[in-house]
C-alpha cells in the first residue's frame, strides 16, 4: 500500500473484512505523523452512516499508538449543525462523511477554503456504491475536488467483484490509469447446498420444508446468519422458526423495514455474541461487524453469484479458516439454481451486470449543486464530469439538455424565460438567478429514494412503540382487522393516523396478509445461462435424484430448453389452452414478456386469459390455441405495444417521481411534511400525465423510460433474448402438461400464508397435476 | 357522459365528472379553484420549473364542460388564478382562450383567497353571489345552509375489497355543497381532516370524480 502511496489512483481489492480500511489510511498516517500539515488531509467516505462513525473508532488506536496529533472528526446526516458548520471553517485532518454530506459539502460558497490541502480520499465499499446513483454523485463530486485540489489521489476499497477494471475505471479520474492491487483472498469458501430428508416443493418461496434442518445447524454453530431474498419472506421464516424453536435458542430478525432503534437492539446483541442466529435480508450485508459468525445460510436460490460470494465471504474471519455456507434451495427449480451457483463460484465466474451510463437525473442534480456554490463556465463542467469515468462518454448534446433542464425546465413550451433558474452572465458564466433558491437546492440533494414509507406502531393513547415501515401501497391494501408480520409478530390492522399505521398485538392467530410489496430480484444473466448449459448434459450427477429425474422426464416428454434458441410449450390443461415461453430472461423480463404476448394474443384474437412468471419462464393460458408463434414474437410489433403499455403504467410513473425528485423538479419531502394533509401539495402522478400529453419528448421523460426499460420493464433482457435466439424458436406442441412448466400453475407470484386447510387444498392440487404429469 | 344528480334545499344539481357542478334550471355552470397559472407561480417565487401546461389542460376540461351543458351562466367559485400577477405573465393564446370561453356568456368570477380582488378580465367579480335559494361564496361558513363553496379541494378515501383509491369528491349534506378543486395542479384534503369533519353533517355523502362520477360515505374518522 506504501509503495503505491503516490499513484494518482488505486484500487484495493480484499475479503471483506480483511482489515482493508485500515490499510486504505495507512499512507495518511505516515504522511501526517512527518509533518505539520494544515487543514484537510485525507477524506473517507463510506456508504452507511454507521461505518464512517465506527472507522472513527477503529482509527484511533493506531493514531494514539503512534502518538500522533491527529484530528478525526466524522459528518453525516446527524452531526449536529453547530458541528457541521464549524468543520466547513476547520475542518479536521480526517473527514469520515458519507457520499450526500459530501455533495452537499461542496455545494457551499467556501468549498474551496474547506477542502484547501486536501491530499487523499478514500472510498470505501466502493463495490456497492460502483452500481448506483449514490455512486455516480459521488464520483461527481470527486471530480469536482479533483480540479479543487489537482494532486488529490484517490484510493479505493472493494469487495471481491467480477469486473475489477470497471471499478477501477469508475473510480479513477478519466482517462488515468488505475492499479489494482489483490490481498490475499484467504481460504476458499466451503459452500454446499442443504440437503434434507424431504426433497423441497415444486414451487414458493418459504422454504419452510428445511426449518428442522436449518435449526439443527443453528445448534452446531456459534452464530448463524439467515440471509433471505425479501423482507416478506425473511418475516414468514422467523415466525414459522420460532414455532419450531422448542430450544428457545435465542434468534432475532434484522431487515431494512424494521425501526432502527430495534435493528441497533439486534446488531448490539449480535456484536455481544448474545445471538445463535439472525434471519435477515441484504440489510446486514454491509458495515456491521460480523463477529464470530461461523456460518451463513442462503434460503432461496441467490439468483446473483457475486452478492452470493461477497456475503459468504465475511464469516470466520476472526480465525482464517474458510467461511462456510449453505444454500437452501426453496423449490425443485431452484435446486437447480443453487448447484448452478455453486458450480460458478467454484469457477471464480461471477456475474455483474454491464455498466450502463451515468444517470441524467444525477448529472441535473449536480450542476444544480455545483450551481449552490457559485458562479460556473458550462464548458469547465463539462470538462470535469466527463472525467468522472461513469459519464466518460457524456455527448455535450446530452449535458446541455442537462443544463437547459436546470436552467429553464427544458420545455417545449419556453415558458420560464423569465424565471430561469439558472442565468447566463455576461461573462458567459452560469448562475443562481436567486441566491436563495442554493438552500432548496441543498434540501432536495441526494439519490437515495425513500418510497412512500408509513411507520407503524403499536396503537396507545400518546403513540405506541414504532415497530417499522410498511410501504404505503401495502397500507393501502389493509383493511382494519387485517392481520400481518412485522419484525416477528402479528399484528392487527387498526387504521391510519396522519402518517402512521396503528396496529394491535394478535395472539394465536395466523397472519392473513403477510406480504411486503416490493420488488423481487431477477436470476442474472450469467446464472441463467449456466443453467441452461447444465440442462444440456446427459446426466445430472451433481443434482440430487429427485431433481434429475424431473428433468430427465422433461427431456422425454418434451424437450429441455438450450441456451441459443427458444423452447416454447403448447397444451390444454383444464379445459384452457396454454403456452409457455421458457426465455430464461429474469423474473422482470419474463413478467414484461407475459403482458406483451398477451396484448399481441388479445390482438390476434387468441383470447389470452392470464399468464404468471418466474424468473426462467412465462406461462400463459388462453381460450384459443396458439398454433402460430412467428406473429406473437414480431419484434416491431412487440416493441409498438411496449410503448403504448408503458405510457400509462404504474411502474413508469414511480421511476419518474424518483428521477424528478433526484433532477430537482419535485421537492423532497421534507420529514413530518409529506401529505401533512394540505392541499397544496399533488401528486407527481399528475406531472407525468401532463408531460405524457403535452411533452412526451421532455428530458424526464427520456430518463425515466432510459431507467424503466433497464430496470422493472427490464426490456433489454428481452431483446437480449432474442438477440440470443435470433429466430429459432422450437415450439412443441403436447397433449398434457409438462414436467417442466407444472410448478409455474403453482406459482402464486407472491408468498402465500394460509392456514392448513388451504395448505392441503394445494398439496391436492399439487399431486393432481403432478401426476398428470407423469410424476409422483 | 355520465353525471349524478343530487338536491340542496329543493334544487336539483348535476355533478360532472370532471368537477363541475350543473345547475341545469338555470344553465348555470360552476366550476371551483381552477388555480391558472399555477406553474407560473411557483417558478415566479423560486420554486420548481413545474411543466408549463397546467393552464391549457384546465381550459380544455372547462371548454368540453361548456360545450356538453351550452351553459349560459358560469361561476368560477374562487382561487381561479393562483395569485393576481398570474394574468400578467398570461401567454396570449390561454388569455384569448379564456376570452373565448367567456363570450356569449353570463361570466361571475368569485374571490378567493387566491385572488382576492379584481382581475382584468370581463365578467362580474364579486365576493358571494346569492341565487336563492342558493348562496355561492368561496370558503364555506358554519350555520349557513344552501351553501355552495369551493377551497379544501375534499378528497375521499374509499376503502374497496383489493385496494384503497383516493379521488377527489363533492362534499354533500343538506346545508352545503363542498366542491373539489378543477384546476390540473391541485391536489386534495381528506375528508377524515378535522376542519371537514366539523363543517360536515353526520350523514353527509361524498361523489367521487373521475370517468364517472359515484356516490360513497364521505369518510369519518
Amino acid at each position: 500500500m506504501l509503495d503505491r502511496a503516490d499513484a494518482s489512483s488505486l484500487l484495493l481489492i480484499a475479503p471483506t473484512g480483511g482489515g482493508k480500511t485500515l490499510a486504505g489510511f495507512l499512507p495518511t498516517l505516515v504522511d501526517l505523523s512527518q509533518g505539520d500539515h494544515k487543514g484537510m488531509h485525507t477524506l473517507y467516505i463510506s456508504p452507511l452512516k454507521a461505518l464512517a462513525a465506527d472507522i472513527k473508532r477503529n482509527l484511533r488506536a493506531p493514531v494514539e499508538d503512534m502518538g500522533l496529533s491527529v484530528r478525526i472528526e466524522d459528518r453525516t446526516g446527524d452531526t449536529s449543525s453547530f458541528q457541521k458548520k464549524r468543520q466547513r471553517a476547520d475542518p479536521p485532518h480526517i473527514l469520515l462523511t458519507t457520499p450526500e454530506s459530501l455533495a452537499l459539502l461542496t455545494s457551499y460558497e467556501d468549498a474551496e477554503r474547506t477542502f484547501k490541502g486536501l491530499k487523499r480520499v478514500v472510498v470505501d465499499e466502493i463495490h456497492a456504491l460502483a452500481e448506483s446513483k449514490r455512486g455516480d454523485q459521488l464520483m461527481l463530486a470527486l471530480a469536482r475536488l479533483q480540479s479543487l485540489c489537482p494532486d488529490l489521489r484517490r484510493v479505493g476499497l472493494s469487495a471481491t467483484v467480477d469486473d475489477p477494471e470497471h471499478i477501477a475505471q469508475y473510480l479513477a479520474k478519466h482517462p488515468d490509469p488505475c492499479p489494482i492491487l489483490h490481498a490475499d483472498p484467504g481460504p476458499a469458501p466451503d459452500i454446499q447446498m442443504l440437503t434434507t430428508t424431504e426433497p423441497p416443493p415444486w414451487s414458493g418461496g418459504g422454504a419452510a420444508y428445511a426449518i428442522p434442518a436449518v435449526l439443527e445447524q443453528v445448534k452446531k454453530h456459534k452464530t448463524t446468519l439467515i440471509f433471505h431474498n425479501t423482507r416478506a419472506q425473511a418475516e414468514i421464516f422467523f415466525h414459522k422458526l420460532w414455532l419450531a424453536n422448542e430450544d428457545s435458542l435465542p434468534i432475532g430478525i434484522h431487515h431494512g423495514s424494521l425501526d432502527r432503534a430495534q435493528r441497533e437492539k439486534v446488531e448490539a446483541a449480535m456484536v455481544r455474541g448474545d445471538l445463535r442466529a439472525i434471519v435477515c435480508t441484504g440489510s446486514l450485508d454491509l458495515g456491521i461487524d460480523w463477529g464470530d459468525v461461523d456460518l451463513v445460510i442462503q434460503v432461496g436460490a441467490p439468483k446473483n453469484v457475486k452478492r452470493l460470494v461477497q456475503r459468504i465471504g465475511r464469516a470466520n474471519h476472526r480465525y482464517n479458516a474458510p467461511s462456510k455456507a449453505l444454500l437452501v434451495p426453496a423449490n425443485r427449480f431452484e435446486v437447480i439454481e443453487c448447484v448452478a451457483a455453486l458450480e460458478a463460484v467454484q469457477a471464480g465466474d461471477l456475474d455483474g451486470d454491464t455498466p450502463a451510463p451515468g444517470p441524467r437525473d444525477v448529472l441535473c442534480q449536480h450542476i444544480l449543486l455545483r450551481a449552490a456554490s457559485g458562479p460556473f463556465k458550462a464548458d469547465d463542467l463539462f470538462a470535469e464530469m466527463t472525467s468522472a469515468g461513469a459519464y466518460a462518454n457524456l455527448t455535450r448534446e446530452d449535458f446541455e439538455d442537462c443544463l437547459n433542464f436546470c436552467a429553464t425546465g427544458g420545455y417545449a413550451l419556453r415558458a420560464y424565460d423569465q424565471w430561469q433558474r439558472l442565468q447566463r452572465r455576461p461573462d458567459g458564466q452560469w448562475q443562481l438567478r436567486d441566491p436563495r433558491s442554493a438552500a432548496k437546492i441543498r434540501m432536495n440533494a441526494g439519490t437515495i429514494q425513500d418510497s412512500d414509507l408509513l411507520k407503524v406502531r403499536m396503537k396507545r393513547a400518546r403513540g405506541g412503540k414504532p415497530l417499522g415501515e410498511i410501504e404505503e401501497a401495502f397500507a393501502a391494501s389493509l383493511t382494519a382487522g387485517d392481520t400481518f408480520l412485522i419484525g416477528g409478530q402479528i399484528v392487527r390492522y387498526e387504521g391510519l393516523r396522519e402518517l402512521t399505521v396503528e396496529v394491535s398485538k394478535e395472539k394465536g392467530r395466523k397472519p392473513k396478509v403477510a406480504v411486503f410489496s416490493g420488488s423481487k430480484f431477477s436470476t442474472s444473466t450469467q446464472l441463467s445461462q449456466r443453467i441452461l448449459r447444465l440442462f444440456q448434459q446427459d446426466s445430472w450427477p451433481q443434482l440430487p435424484t429427485h431433481t434429475a429425474e424431473w428433468l430427465q422426464l422433461q427431456r422425454d416428454m418434451s424437450d429441455l430448453p438450450q441456451p441459443d434458441r427458444l423452447l416454447v410449450e403448447s397444451f390444454p390443461h383444464d379445459r384452457r389452452h396454454h403456452v409457455c415461453v421458457y426465455g430464461f430472461a429474469g423474473r422482470n423480463a419474463q413478467q414484461t414478456l407475459g403482458l406483451l404476448l398477451t396484448k399481441r394474443m388479445e390482438e390476434l384474437g387468441l383470447a389470452p386469459m392470464g399468464f404468471v412468471a418466474t424468473d426462467y419462464a412465462t406461462l400463459i393460458w388462453g381460450l384459443d390455441a396458439v398454433t402460430d408463434l412467428r406473429p406473437l414474437f414480431d419484434r416491431d410489433a412487440m416493441r409498438e405495444g411496449l410503448d403504448g403499455w408503458l405510457a400509462g403504467n404504474a411502474l413508469m410513473k414511480r421511476t419518474f417521481r424518483g428521477a424528478a425528485t433526484i433532477a430537482g423538479l419535485i421537492e423532497r419531502n421534507q420529514p413530518g411534511a409529506r401529505k401533512s394533509g394540505r392541499q397544496a401539495t399533488f401528486s407527481s402522478d399528475i406531472l407525468y400525465d401532463t408531460l405524457q400529453k403535452y411533452d412526451p419528448d421532455h428530458l424526464l421523460m427520456k430518463i425515466t423510460r432510459d431507467e424503466a426499460m433497464r430496470g422493472l420493464v427490464d426490456y433489454a433482457r428481452i431483446e437480449e433474448m432474442l438477440d440470443r435466439v435470433a429466430g429459432r424458436i422450437d415450439h412443441i406442441t403436447l397433449d398434457r402438461v409438462t414436467p417442466l412448466s407444472a410448478p409455474l400453475f403453482l406459482e402464486v407470484g407472491k408468498v402465500s400464508v394460509s392456514g392448513s386447510a388451504e395448505e392441503r387444498l394445494l398439496a391436492e392440487e399439487e399431486e393432481a397435476l403432478l401426476e398428470a404429469a407423469g410424476l409422483e | 357522459m355520465k353525471t349524478v344528480d343530487f338536491s340542496l334545499a329543493g334544487v336539483q344539481l348535476t355533478t360532472l365528472g370532471s368537477g363541475a357542478l350543473w345547475w341545469r334550471d338555470k344553465n348555470l355552470l360552476c366550476v371551483s379553484d381552477l388555480h391558472l397559472g399555477k406553474s407560473e407561480r411557483v417558478a415566479r417565487r423560486g420554486g420548481s420549473q413545474l411543466p408549463p401546461y397546467d393552464t391549457r389542460d384546465t381550459l380544455i376540461r372547462l371548454e368540453q364542460d361548456l360545450r356538453f351543458t351550452n351553459a349560459e351562466t358560469v361561476v368560477c367559485l374562487g382561487d381561479s388564478f393562483d395569485d393576481l400577477d398570474v394574468l400578467d405573465a398570461m401567454p396570449e393564446t390561454e388569455a384569448a382562450w379564456i376570452n373565448r370561453l367567456q363570450a356569449g356568456r353570463r361570466w361571475v368570477w368569485i374571490e378567493g383567497n387566491h385572488d382576492p380582488g379584481p382581475i382584468e378580465l370581463p365578467g362580474s367579480h364579486l365576493a358571494e353571489l346569492p341565487s336563492p335559494p342558493l348562496t355561492f361564496r368561496h370558503i364555506a361558513e358554519p350555520g349557513q345552509s344552501g351553501e355552495i363553496s369551493g377551497h379544501y379541494h375534499p378528497k375521499v378515501r374509499v376503502q374497496t375489497r383489493m385496494r384503497g383509491i383516493s379521488r377527489p369528491a363533492f362534499l354533500i349534506d343538506a346545508d352545503r355543497v363542498i366542491m373539489p378543486a378543477y384546476g390540473t395542479y391541485t391536489g386534495g384534503l381528506r375528508s377524515s381532516d378535522e376542519v371537514l369533519q366539523k363543517l360536515m353533517r353526520p350523514e353527509a355523502r361524498a361523489i367521487v370524480i373521475g370517468q364517472t362520477p359515484r356516490v360513497v360515505p364521505m369518510g369519518r374518522r
